[in-house]
């Protein structure tokens, strides 16, 4: 599935008012463990579509990663509404990153 | 701006746990020349050699890149005078690729020869058969493994400064660790925060001289020796370590950013019955032999590379695994025209 990047225009309509939960990737370029999880978290967006998967530049978005106290990349965090339900810091590999999202997601 | 609220729950789990694994798992019946485990600089050179062999290969790796991704810049792979690691390393996988390689991004879990031809390769998903195996499982950053360690990751806690290090602007921040890398990120995090405290556990440090004089001229950095870091502390993300030197008992902080060296990535290799050295790197024989016949190793997690892990060694480990892995291969099937390929 195409992932949607995220800026201070799209936040409200792509995040806040999806109808699915949202999980966000907070990334940046300079980051590598961001790089490794990027084809990762393609592939899932691939598999587990019932969520919406969206990505967020901390260097050009910085207000935003301001606003979900974002201190360390990558960092994935799941949204519903305008609540967050869990996140989850560091790189992991894919199969543990899916059971990882899958436990999150049984929290919403 | 719309008010979000933000989950205050601490990390529970630590990104290099295993997994229980429930999946059910797709059977790939065609056998494989050369299956390599790993997917950085070893690992590619592997595929890349055994692709121009004409052999049927295949990378099973967890993390595309390894450690390179980690690295900034490269300055010494000749033929690149600055490249950034995880650039480097996308052009070793699209070489890869280009000749044919396949990589998929799994976890192996475990390796059984089933005969003298065969190994079973199985993962989190799917189950593979090859002739030979090639082991580049190179490293993976040393923990402190101490309280709020993982509990904090991404809230305070940071083992990558370069990624991290634009979210501590005008913070104080505590760098632990006493070798190049730490200075390293010490030197990265000084451009951000206004404080740095070098916290390490012996009298003195294994980081370049001039490093460190260098550091001790800049009035934002606080040293603070013989102290080991037990426990990080804070609500929803750090405020305080404890140290066990008396003097340092508590520091107030924002952030921690843990630099106390690598250790071979090996679990695998042990659990499969491949012989390690006494600091757990495989051992390996200048062919990239491991003890067991048909079973390679290359990188840093190799014995031969332990005392300089540098991408060139790897990659040339990668190239010589390759070679005698294919070597085999031709042998073997020699030797089964005759209707033996002994041990």
């Amino acid at each position: 599935m195409a992932i949607i990047h995220i800026n201070k225009e799209n936040f409200e309509q792509e995040v806040l008012k999806s109808d699915k939960p949202v999980l966000i990737d907070f990334w940046a370029p300079w980051c590598g463990p961001c790089k490794m999880m990027g084809p990762v978290f393609e592939e899932l967006s691939d598999e587990m579509t019932d969520l919406k998967f969206v990505k967020i530049n901390t260097q050009d978005e910085q207000e935003l990663a301001a606003q979900f106290q974002i201190q360390g990349i990558p960092t994935l965090s799941l949204v519903k509404g305008n609540k967050e339900v869990d996140r989850f810091s560091g790189f992991a590999p894919k199969p543990m990153l899916k059971q990882k999202i899958e436990a999150m997601t049984k929290n919403i | 701006m719309v008010e979000i609220q933000l989950a205050n729950k601490k990390q529970e789990v630590d990104t290099q746990q295993q997994v229980v694994d429930n999946n059910p798992k797709k059977e790939v019946k065609e056998l494989y020349d050369t299956i390599i485990v790993g997917a950085g600089s070893a690992g590619y050179t592997a595929a890349i050699y055994s692709a121009r062999y004409n052999l049927k290969t295949l990378i099973l790796g967890e993390e595309l890149g390894g450690q390179m991704n980690i690295d900034c810049e490269v300055e010494n792979y000749p033929g690149f005078k600055k490249i950034k690691g995880s650039e480097l390393m996308q052009k070793f996988e699209n070489h890869a690729k280009d000749l044919g390689v396949q990589i998929e991004m799994d976890k192996v879990e475990n390796i059984e020869k089933i005969n003298n031809e065969k190994f079973k390769i199985t993962t989190m998903f799917s189950i593979y058969y090859s002739k030979n195996i090639i082991l580049a499982l190179g490293t993976k950053r040393r923990k402190l493994s101490i309280p709020g360690e993982k509990e904090f990751l991404g809230r305070g806690v940071s083992y990558c400064a370069t990624c991290d290090g634009n979210f501590y602007k005008d913070k104080t921040v505590a760098v632990i660790g006493g070798g190049d890398a730490a200075f390293s990120s010490a030197f990265i995090m000084l451009k951000h925060a206004k404080k740095v405290y070098i916290i390490h556990r012996r009298d003195e440090f294994r980081a370049k001289p001039g490093v460190v004089d260098s550091m001790k001229e800049n009035p934002n950095v606080k040293f603070i020796m013989n102290a080991n870091v037990k426990e990080i502390i804070g609500d929803n993300k750090v405020t305080k370590i404890k140290t066990d030197n008396p003097n340092r008992s508590e520091i107030e902080l924002d952030g921690v950013f843990i630099d106390v060296g690598i250790n071979p990535n090996t679990e695998l290799a042990e659990k499969i019955g491949v012989e390690l050295d006494q600091k757990n790197y495989i051992k390996v024989t200048p062919k990239q032999e491991t003890n067991i016949l048909g079973i390679y190793a290359a990188g840093d997690a190799t014995n031969e590379s332990a005392n300089i892990k540098q991408l060139i060694v790897a990659a040339a480990e990668g190239a010589i695994a390759a070679n005698f892995a294919f070597i085999n291969t031709r042998e073997c099937t020699h030797k089964l025209e005759g209707g033996n390929c002994d041990d």
